[in-house]
């Protein structure tokens, strides 16, 4: 059907004309703009879609274990969740999101705000850790809530456990999470909240337990679930550390010391390892594997008895009578006298116009009567050794002192080693603008005055003089094995400072007389059938007279014992520090427990579990927390 | 031939433009939903294809004349069904847009777009080209304006939306003068402000979005991102079908439906998008083409009024993929998924074959 209208019933033609060549224009308009994103800038709308879809997510490498010598484990792993964020898209750290997160993982939000800004510098695929060792709970949270938290993440990892609790704490040591100042150092590989060794030998062989963290590449759709894997670089699992710790040996030695403050330390002096170690209060190396309690921390840190602390290395105090054996060696190797020289003991003497005591002047307001070298070591009689030390002058007994290892590090295998101190006229004088006082030299003959100790130095001074002079750096790695894992043992083994043959008989044979021989002061070290020999030491922390004072446990003596086994040529060799312990017949038994262990029950320990719990006072040693 | 489908006169091209563009959509509505909780969804597209084809062959047997005589009765029709719909619809996702018709939910909004198109032309019956006055003009704005108002209300902002374009043609047509464009300009800017606090704040935060995108990357301003993201990656060849990160990891929100563009040009590039951008323009002018050879103003305007709707969609939804527009829920015709909106463009089509079959010859 056509029909002809008239001209004036249809739209003029020009109005239909623009409105085509109005959509015309208005498509090649959006046609560049299509040009531009999807030509022009391909590249990186194409990297922002990778971005989208890929994430990294780490692969924990577990920390290695941590044997004792014989390959029983002192520090373990079980597989635990690690809660992540990621932060590569910006928008989704929203505060709210933040709180709601840490909210139901028992957060504090302002940890984790400070967390997220102190992440900033880092690079943004780089997921942060929020929080180690996630319960159940808190992983059930996280599935429930994928879609509305897309940047958190759960991962498989592998949580420290001390199954022995606080046995052996302050040599083991403990981990924590990477600090600000570890993660600015260059060249440090580490991720914020990734755990690295803190102290003890977690922290001195860090690298050797630690191991490289693998990555997975994962597909992720928008609500963060995983839909596929695009490749897997595997975790390098840290190598197991095994150490020349004797558990059963540990075990006796924390026992035999008991809730007393203070350190024991066992070497083989032949090797110089390491078979005990003990330092008391300690901690829980397991308060600190996620973020210790408030309480618990405080605890510790206020602690006057110093918890986290090792002892054995850190406890520098005068090491009083023990002393007089470098005194004596000092003396005998120069020539100054021979074992025979002997000295009159009437309870005091006056040396440069100034009347020094004899610690038997207190209780007994007498002496010694007529002592040689061996009697003087026997019964430690102070005035012997005055004399000794008035003959020698300081310069030798300082030679001595330092040569055979007091004054400066060991060169142990553990972070943190004290020097100790054996004062000399050059260290007065720089720190006290003073010249040196001959009569202190009496005082330093007999351990006292500004000399300082550590337990493991006496025992390495004392394992070395009754080895003839070989000084054998304590360890706790084995070095053939740190070789195998690529890590270069310390050089100086053995420190070699050869002994005459007399000398060493005179003293080792005096020191058996200090256990063996009647009036010898570390009688209750005695062992049946084993040959031990020791020396006592009672020293004062501050004077004799305000000690009468005041009855504050403060200023209580330290009792000090360094007992070995056999003598001459000792096996073991055990230093014993019983701080405020008064007097030296409480550390002399504690010696001679160890090393009757060592001797007699070698690797037949009842029952080490049970010897945990009595230790550590913890109900179940060796099983893994229950959750999660 | 009374009794039997007179296909004399069908645009059997401007008809295969159209199957052709749909079919295109049905193609990524089925890459996009496949692997989701909405595969199959491409089926029922197909079905409302189908259900759109025949109603354009029986609308396309209509004289127009028949039903511009009762648009009165349609138009009131329309205005009582979107208020019923506003006032007892079912509530989903949060607004009243749908009305139960069997086992399906229908958009009236779509319908009503086609109602007010031919109530304009209507408007246009034997008007001839004299001078537009400011009633003809009040007329006008009431036309849509009403049905406008109640579908923001629903609220359904986008639909709404796309009633504007049918307006602007109509004024257009009729000769609108400087004068009351200047008057309604001014008093489009006086309204600005109090159009701000009409608004609802999901679509103050899309504005805002869209004014500011780098400030918030939450919400209105990710989509926009990600659509961008998706867009661009396709480069000049795409990714491949079924190979759209972006679409398959459901970075795009509703990627089968308002966004199935975004998912398109990922997964075809750019080549992909000029050929769909050739297409809709070349549906579009033939459109126009026809509007210059209908019989009367009314029939002209038919094609005219159902043009500037596509077109304004289109360009509005593509558009907005790429960030030159806010975001607002217009879906793109033909393409995206959903049956109103296929109803509306093949009953339009249909009327549109009714026009061109008295169309005029010199």
């Amino acid at each position: 059907m056509q029909v002809r209208f008239p001209e004036d019933e249809r739209f003029p033609s020009w109005k239909i004309t623009f409105l085509e060549y109005f959509i015309a224009a208005a498509f090649v308009g959006l046609l560049v703009g299509y040009w531009r994103l999807q030509v022009g800038q391909h590249t990186q709308m194409l990297e922002q879609a990778e971005h989208n879809r890929i994430r990294e997510l780490p692969i924990i490498a577990p920390r290695g274990r941590i044997l004792d010598r014989q390959g029983r484990v002192l520090v373990d792993n079980f597989p635990s969740f690690t809660i992540l964020l990621n932060r590569e898209n910006a928008s989704q750290l929203r505060d709210a999101h933040l709180e709601m997160i840490s909210r139901a993982l028992d957060l504090d939000p302002g940890d984790v705000e400070d967390m997220v800004k102190r992440s900033v510098k880092l690079p943004r695929y780089q997921p942060i850790v929020l929080k180690q060792a996630a319960t159940l709970k808190d992983v059930a949270f996280i599935d429930a809530h994928r879609s509305e938290l897309p940047e958190v993440d759960v991962i498989q990892s592998q949580q420290r456990f001390y199954p022995k609790h606080s046995v052996a704490s302050a040599v083991l040591g403990y981990v924590g999470e990477v600090s600000q100042a570890d993660l600015a150092r260059p060249g440090a590989n580490y991720r914020a909240g990734d755990l690295i060794g803190k102290f003890g030998i977690e922290r001195e062989y860090n690298s050797i337990l630690r191991g490289r963290d693998g990555m997975k590449r994962v597909v992720v759709n928008s609500r963060g679930q995983e839909v596929g894997t695009l490749g897997t670089v595997n975790a390098l699992p840290g190598h197991d550390l095994r150490l020349t710790l004797d558990l059963d040996l540990q075990l006796t030695a924390e026992a035999a010391l008991g809730d007393r403050p203070g350190a024991v330390v066992a070497l083989d002096p032949r090797t110089g390892e390491v078979l005990a170690m003990v330092s008391h209060p300690t901690f829980d190396p397991n308060d600190f594997t996620h973020h210790i309690p408030v309480a618990t921390w405080k605890q510790l840190t206020t602690d006057p008895m110093h918890p986290l602390m090792n002892k054995a290395i850190q406890a520098q105090l005068a090491p009083g009578s023990i002393f007089k054996i470098v005194t004596g060696t000092a003396a005998l190797e120069t020539g100054t006298i021979t074992p025979d020289f002997k000295v009159l003991c009437d309870g005091k003497v006056t040396i440069y116009g100034h009347t020094y005591h004899d610690w038997t002047w207190w209780t007994l307001h007498g002496g010694h009567g007529t002592v040689d070298l061996h009697r003087g070591i026997v019964v430690s009689c102070d005035v012997y050794f005055y004399t000794l030390g008035k003959m020698l002058g300081i310069d030798k007994i300082d030679y001595f002192a330092e040569r055979m290892g007091l004054g400066h590090r060991t060169g142990i295998d553990l972070p943190d080693e004290d020097s100790g101190l054996i004062p000399s006229p050059d260290w007065v004088r720089r720190v006290f603008h003073h010249p040196w006082w001959p009569g202190v030299t009496m005082s330093v003959a007999i351990g006292q005055g500004a000399v300082q100790a550590t337990p493991l130095q006496i025992a390495y001074v004392i394992g070395g003089i009754a080895s003839g002079g070989d000084f054998a750096r304590p360890h706790l790695a084995f070095g053939r094995e740190l070789e195998n894992l690529g890590v270069d043992p310390p050089a100086n083994s053995t420190v070699r400072f050869p002994l005459h043959q007399t000398t060493v008989r005179a003293v080792t044979d005096a020191m058996w007389g200090v256990v063996n021989e009647p009036g010898g002061t570390g009688a209750s070290a005695r062992c049946r059938g084993l040959n031990v020999a020791g020396k006592t030491g009672t020293a004062q922390v501050v004077s004799a007279s305000l000690q009468e004072a005041s009855h504050s446990a403060e200023y209580r003596n330290n009792a000090w014992f360094v007992g070995y086994s056999p003598s001459p040529n000792p096996g073991i060799v055990v230093a014993v520090l019983v701080m405020q312990g008064e007097h030296s017949s409480v550390a002399a038994p504690i010696a001679g427990d160890v090393i009757r262990a060592y001797y007699h029950e070698k690797g037949q320990t009842p029952n080490p579990d049970q010897l945990v719990s009595q230790v550590t006072g913890k109900a179940k040693p060796g099983a893994a927390p229950r959750e999660p | 031939m009374r009794n039997s489908f007179n296909f004399h006169d069908f645009d059997w091209i401007l008809f295969g433009l159209v199957l052709l563009i749909a079919g295109i959509g049905i193609l990524e509505i089925y890459s996009t939903t496949t692997l989701t909780p909405l595969a199959g969804q491409f089926q029922k597209q197909i079905y409302w294809l189908l259900l759109g084809c025949a109603l354009t062959v029986i609308v396309s047997q209509l004289d127009y004349h028949l039903i511009l005589a009762h648009i009165p009765w349609i138009y009131f029709l329309a205005l009582l069904t979107l208020g019923a719909v506003l006032l007892a619809g079912p509530r989903l996702a949060g607004t009243h847009r749908w009305i139960q018709v069997g086992g399906f939910t229908l958009q009236v909004s779509e319908l009503a777009k086609l109602v007010i198109i031919l109530a304009v032309a209507a408007a246009f019956t034997r008007r001839r080209n004299r001078a537009f006055t400011w009633g003809e003009l009040a007329r006008l704005g009431l036309l849509a304006g009403v049905p406008g108002i109640l579908v923001a209300l629903e609220p359904d902002l986008g639909t709404a939306l796309t009633f504007l374009p049918i307006v602007a043609a109509g004024a257009f047509m009729a000769g609108i003068r400087r004068r009351q464009v200047m008057v309604l300009g001014l008093i489009g800017i006086l309204a600005l402000p109090a159009a701000w606090y009409v608004l609802r704040p999901y679509q103050r935060e899309r504005l805002e979005a869209f004014v500011h995108p780098k400030q918030n990357t939450q919400g209105s301003s990710y989509q926009v991102t990600q659509t961008k993201i998706a867009i661009g990656s396709g480069g000049l060849w795409g990714r491949g079908l079924g190979n759209g990160t972006q679409s398959q990891l459901g970075f795009i929100p509703v990627s089968h439906a308002d966004a199935i563009f975004a998912a398109f040009s990922e997964e075809r590039g750019f080549i992909g998008t000029l050929a769909v951008f050739v297409l809709y323009a070349i549906l579009l002018l033939r459109l126009l083409e026809g509007a210059r050879t209908a019989a009367d103003q009314a029939g002209s305007f038919i094609l005219i009024g159902f043009a500037s709707v596509l077109f304004f969609q289109v360009a509005v939804n593509v558009g907005m993929m790429i960030g030159l527009f806010p975001i607002t829920g217009i879906p793109l015709p033909l393409m995206s998924e959903g049956g109103s909106s296929m109803l509306f463009i093949f009953l339009g089509l249909g009327l549109v074959m009714s026009v061109k079959k008295q169309r005029f010859v010199n």
